[in-house]
């Protein structure tokens, strides 16, 4: 069953003040339709400005779309009412880590959502230490969080999220600011928590190798969806992704000009152990 | 004479307390003038502290930066002189824009050399078109402008100082990847033109590979490894000890190697290793 | 810049950490007015021998405390300077005009203890409380007063937020600096109104940055379902233990002892 399904979204940042200018405000989100499925992990792939955030705050009806429906888990977000309910079920990380962490101690950061929620404190401790498990911060608990580094800092920004159980969580770019080691942290993390607590996940990036991971990928550019499907169907694309700037991992890229040399390989590789087992073959 | 040189540099912080840290100790190096140099070493290994000893923004625990064969710290006063002559770009540079205009930001470091108002205004305008600045942005609010506008522009107010040595602490962190490849080769362009060194500090191991001729790299406050940047990352074990990967391209064409397949060790672009592998199989009749 | 102790919280195990912040608040509070309210030397010593062993109980070294006296020493100083000099009465001392009295010496011992122990006794607080303990405390020991319509979850809220981002800016002041030193900023030099000059192009990005930042913290509340302190719980009670009931006896022994000094013993010349 679907999770999330949009359809045929539209939204502008209208500007209060100058009701004046509206008409000529450019559509942020334009005619974007797609579904998540329970448990799946899904990318969400577009450039800088491509309204791939503005996507992220509908889910959890931080905006509601000014035409179309988005339904969370078959409720309307456009239901004022059910607000709350929908950022129960469906928790956005952000991009920056520091901006998102309210307490000056780890474990009682992660507990701030669950407290909002008026959960029973045994059962908040019980959910804060599940959560910091789940992310591998349970050591840290008592740390504050200046004293952590980039992709630990987001980890628990990720544990405060999974401390209100939902059953979806959206990334926006979580590891935009991270390192090298950082990202590779919280995209384990991610997946870890996809494939073991079945959570479904909506990872919003421009890193390649990141979309890779993902059960699904949904390109967008100027606010439509560009292409989806498997990250095969999607990266095999080379032309059509590299004219809306974006681009594939090295290694597709490179079967995909041995391909266009006249090099026989059957399918576009998209990680480098594949890559090497199919021109070891060609090769030797 | 070389450009930049070092000698046993060392930088600890919080001395004498339980929170000593060497965060930089006994590195000596030189650079060129026009050397393009790349700068890699996981989080917390010392670059940060390193370029910031090469402008004189933190003075040196013990050791000494020769620019251009003076030592810097050999007058403290006129320390700022050097700052002049070794531009840097820190990580996020747009998060210090602050005048009114676009113009007047990029102004500020020529201004703050006592320059004249026409040599500043050269100066702001051959920097905007150096990164690619569209000059009608010049009269605009910094705070106007999109996020990789913001970014140019603030690399800019570093270019328009004219710095004989330029150094950019990640510039490409958060671009996508069409921005990522704009703002780099606009760099290896500069570098082109002006022939001026460049330091470049990445952890993107794809763009050190794309653009720099040597690498150096730091690991746990000491350097590591400095040479051409093929043969430094054609010891990819080592790399990976110190926490450090090379670019995917060069890690395939290793393991295709490590297999047996007649293919050269420094190749580090995806056109280059599509040219070899042509030729090698041309060479073997298959293609 | 980052060598400001920020609450100066000095993580040990003592009995004094493992107080009930509440309880500690009070018991500041208390000893606070008990310091005030001594009469004559006995209550004085008292009072002096109280502050002691909260500072031996602490398990903070001493070190830190002599810190936190340091700053206030010259302040000290002055006031006792001063207060030799006031007081009527048989002079004990004369030389031309200056007149030292037995008053103005009673008066600047008292002064100057005082203020110490006061000293003493807080830092021992802040030393030996997390940041946000203290704030946790500070929210419950208010409650009542929303009676009266004070915003106590608000205000606790502010806090908690101050506390996490203060660091963080202060950080970040640093890195802003750096970054226009970089282009050449004077920061070091010049005469007053120079210098506060040099400091705009590092204020305003901090502002921006601070407003950016709070932007961003706002939906990251909303996010996970903030909507201020109605309906909330919080994971951690406080309990009262044996040991918080045992310390409010002893500061009671010790008012107890205060008292009976100032009545039964003379009074000093004040």
């Amino acid at each position: 069953m679907d999770f999330i399904t949009a359809q045929n979204l539209i939204f502008r940042y209208i500007d209060e003040d100058e009701q004046v200018n509206n008409e000529n405000v450019k559509n942020v989100l334009d005619n974007v339709s797609f579904s998540v499925k329970k448990g799946e992990f899904v990318a969400l792939l577009g450039h800088n400005g491509c309204g791939k955030s503005t996507v992220a705050k509908h889910l959890n009806a931080m905006l509601i779309p000014e035409s179309g429906k988005l339904f969370v888990d078959s409720i309307d977000t456009a239901d004022e009412n059910e607000d709350f309910t929908i950022r129960r079920k469906v928790g956005l990380v952000l991009q920056n880590p520091d901006n998102q962490l309210v307490a000056s101690i780890v474990e009682e950061d992660v507990a701030f959502g669950p407290e909002n929620l008026g959960v029973e404190p045994q059962e908040i401790r019980r959910r804060v230490d599940d959560a910091l498990k789940a992310v591998d911060m349970y050591d840290y608990r008592f740390q504050p969080p200046h004293k952590l580094s980039g992709g630990q800092k987001q980890r628990v920004a990720i544990a405060g999220i999974i401390a209100m159980e939902p059953s979806c969580i959206v990334l926006d770019e979580p590891t935009a600011m991270l390192d090298p080691k950082g990202r590779e942290e919280v995209m384990s993390t991610i997946k870890k928590l996809n494939k073991e607590r079945g959570i479904t996940v909506v990872l919003i990036t421009h890193y390649m190798d990141e979309a890779v991971e993902a059960d699904r990928v949904i390109v967008m550019d100027d606010g439509k969806v560009l292409c989806s499907g498997t990250p095969k169907e999607v990266f095999s694309q080379v032309e059509l992704l590299k004219r809306h700037r974006l681009d594939v991992p090295q290694v597709t890229e490179l079967c995909y000009k041995l391909k266009a040399c006249g090099v026989e390989i059957d399918s576009l590789s998209l990680h480098s152990d594949e890559c090497i087992a199919q021109l070891t073959e060609v090769l030797l | 004479m070389s450009n930049i040189k070092v000698e046993n540099l060392c930088c600890t912080y919080g001395i004498k307390t339980p929170f000593e840290r060497h965060a930089v100790s006994d590195v000596s190096f030189e650079i060129n003038k026009g050397d393009f140099v790349g700068l890699i070493g996981h989080t917390g290994s010392g670059k940060s502290t390193l370029v910031q000893m090469l402008n004189g923004l933190i003075k040196p625990t013990s050791g000494k930066v020769y620019i251009d064969g003076i030592d810097i710290w050999e007058k403290p006063k006129e320390i700022r002189k050097f700052r002049f002559k070794v531009g840097l770009v820190f990580q996020y540079p747009e998060y210090q824009l602050f005048e009114e205009t676009v113009y007047k930001d990029i102004a500020f470091g020529p201004s703050n050399m006592g320059l004249s108002e026409e040599e500043i205004k050269e100066r702001v305008l051959r920097a905007a078109k150096f990164v690619g600045l569209d000059y009608k942005l010049l009269n605009k609010s910094p705070f106007d402008l999109s996020g990789g506008e913001k970014r140019r522009a603030a690399i800019a107010g570093v270019i328009a100082m004219d710095p004989d040595v330029l150094i950019l602490d990640e510039p490409t962190a958060g671009l996508d990847p069409v921005g990522r490849n704009v703002l780099l080769s606009q760099i290896s362009q500069y570098q082109k033109a002006k022939n001026n060194t460049i330091i470049l500090v990445s952890h993107s191991m794809e763009d050190v590979a794309r653009v720099t001729k040597k690498v150096m790299v730091m690991n746990k406050g000491k350097l590591a490894m400095f040479g051409d940047t093929k043969s430094v990352f054609s010891k990819s074990e080592e790399l990976s000890s110190m926490g450090l990967r090379v670019p995917q391209i060069t890690k395939v064409i290793k393991a295709l190697r490590d297999k047996g397949v007649n293919l050269p060790d420094d190749i580090l672009t995806v056109d280059r290793a599509v040219a070899e592998i042509t030729e090698l199989l041309k060479k073997e009749g298959k293609l | 810049m980052r060598d400001i102790a920020f609450g100066q919280f000095y993580p040990a195990k003592s009995l004094l950490h493992r107080l009930d912040p509440r309880a500690k608040i009070l018991l500041l509070i208390v000893f606070i007015v008990l310091v005030f309210c001594t009469a004559n030397y006995y209550s004085l010593l008292l009072v002096i021998l109280g502050v002691f062993s909260v500072v031996l109980f602490s398990k903070v070294p001493l070190r830190l405390y002599f810190n936190s006296l340091k700053m206030i020493i010259v302040i000290v100083l002055i006031t006792s300077f001063l207060n030799l000099f006031y007081g009527t009465g048989e002079p004990v001392i004369s030389w031309g005009f200056i007149k030292i009295t037995l008053e103005g010496i009673n008066n600047a011992i008292f002064v100057s203890v005082r203020i110490l122990s006061l000293i003493l006794i807080s830092s021992a607080l802040t030393f030996t409380t997390s940041p946000t303990d203290l704030t946790d405390a500070l929210e419950r020991l208010m409650k009542p007063l929303t009676v009266f319509k004070v915003k106590v979850h608000e205000i606790a809220m502010m806090m908690t937020i101050a506390l996490r981002f203060v660091p963080l800016l202060l950080e970040e002041t640093d890195k802003i600096m750096s970054a226009q030193k970089a282009r050449g900023a004077d920061m070091e030099s010049g005469n007053l109104i120079q210098r506060i000059k040099a400091l705009v192009p590092v204020l305003i990005p901090l502002f921006v940055s601070a407003f950016r930042r709070a932007y961003e913290l706002a939906v990251a509340m909303e996010c996970r379902c903030y909507q201020g302190g109605e309906g909330r719980t919080r994971m951690k009670s406080l309990h009262l233990h044996t040991r918080d009931y045992l310390s409010i006896l002893v500061v009671i022994i010790l008012i107890v002892g205060v008292v009976l000094c100032n009545v039964l013993l003379p009074q000093a010349v004040r």
